[in-house]
């Protein structure tokens, strides 16, 4: 590996720990405007350190949905990581302690930065620690700025913070509609959720209408992105 | 909060750990590979209805609407996340602050 080549691979890494870092801001903000303190905000992006999932907890918390349905969807949502680390177990070979580190790392940025580099083990192995290094840190960072700074608003929704929170899932899901299939899992989980939430209770509607949308994307034989 | 938090954070480690320790034919199948594509976009726009359109269990149209399309158009232009989020937070503030919508 050069030199040039290396600096590349953590440059990458580095502007893709910043625009987490600066999602994470509104994550933080977020979560603190769910009701969560900044303490409970900062541990999510510790401890659980995958963004999709802290979403959905905080998205499920802030509707008034029970502990169990906020568990189950953000573990829901968390699975694809078990696939990732399926990919990236042969690529890292990482054994004993380094295997619990590995785990922790292993998110929707590292995988793809280390899939881009098919078949040269050590430049994927780079981007993988590099990658997901730069992003807990900044994601770390971002969550403690914004948990902090909502916590100095006195009205979010003043501020239009309640908008965020769809837009910033808007924002996560778009990359992800590739095909006409995937648009249509998205179109019928969205109005599934929304034609439910006056009959069941909070969180619910969302694990019924995802399943709904999962059935339909199966029927269509939706694709995802290879990442 | 804290148990809710802890035990989705235990169960986020364990499914990011299963993979690096069970044989990968257990989990690598065609079948779960989809299921486990659409889980995400499922999940994630059935949040974003509620999140835009619904107000404890009552359907409803307010501020945050125009912003969420906002937010659309942003990422039809193309816009970097941050944008998308700062556009769609400022057009419910000032509709909001108009009064157009509650």
């Amino acid at each position: 590996m050069t030199a040039a080549h290396r600096r590349a691979i953590l440059g990458d890494a580095l502007a893709l720990g910043v625009g987490t870092g600066v999602y994470a801001i509104s994550f933080g903000a977020l979560a603190v405007a769910a009701g969560l303190s900044a303490w409970q905000a900062q541990a999510l992006s510790l401890l659980m350190f995958t963004g999709a999932s802290q979403f959905a907890l905080i998205a499920v918390v802030a509707s008034g949905g029970s502990a169990a349905v906020a568990i189950a969807t953000s573990t829901l949502v968390g699975t694809r990581n078990a696939f990732y680390a399926v990919a990236m177990a042969p690529v890292l070979d990482a054994r004993g302690p380094r295997r619990l580190l590995a785990a922790q790392a292993t998110i929707d940025e590292s995988t793809g930065m280390a899939a881009r580099y098919e078949g040269d083990r050590s430049s994927a192995r780079l981007a993988f620690w590099a990658t997901a290094g730069a992003i807990y840190v900044l994601w770390n960072l971002g969550t403690l700025i914004g948990a902090l700074g909502a916590g100095l608003i006195e009205d979010p929704n003043a501020f239009g913070l309640d908008a965020a929170a769809p837009a910033a899932f808007l924002a996560l899901v778009w990359p992800r509609l590739t095909s006409w299939a995937m648009r249509a899992v998205a179109i019928v989980s969205l109005v599934l959720a929304v034609a439910l939430s006056p009959f069941l209770g909070a969180g619910l509607p969302v694990l019924v209408a995802g399943a709904g949308g999962i059935v339909v994307g199966l029927a269509l034989g939706a694709r995802a992105r290879e990442s | 909060m804290w148990p809710t938090i802890l035990i989705a954070s235990g169960a986020a480690y364990a499914l990011k750990l299963i993979g690096y320790v069970v044989p990968q034919r257990w989990l690598d199948t065609p079948t779960s590979r989809r299921v486990t594509a659409l889980i995400p976009v499922a999940l994630l726009s059935a949040l974003i209805g509620i999140w835009t359109l619904v107000d404890g269990s009552t359907i409803t149209i307010d501020a945050r609407v125009p912003g969420v399309l906002a937010a659309l158009v942003a990422l039809l232009l193309r816009a970097p996340f941050l944008v998308v989020i700062v556009t769609a937070a400022a057009v419910t503030a000032i509709v909001r602050a108009l009064g157009w919508l509650p």
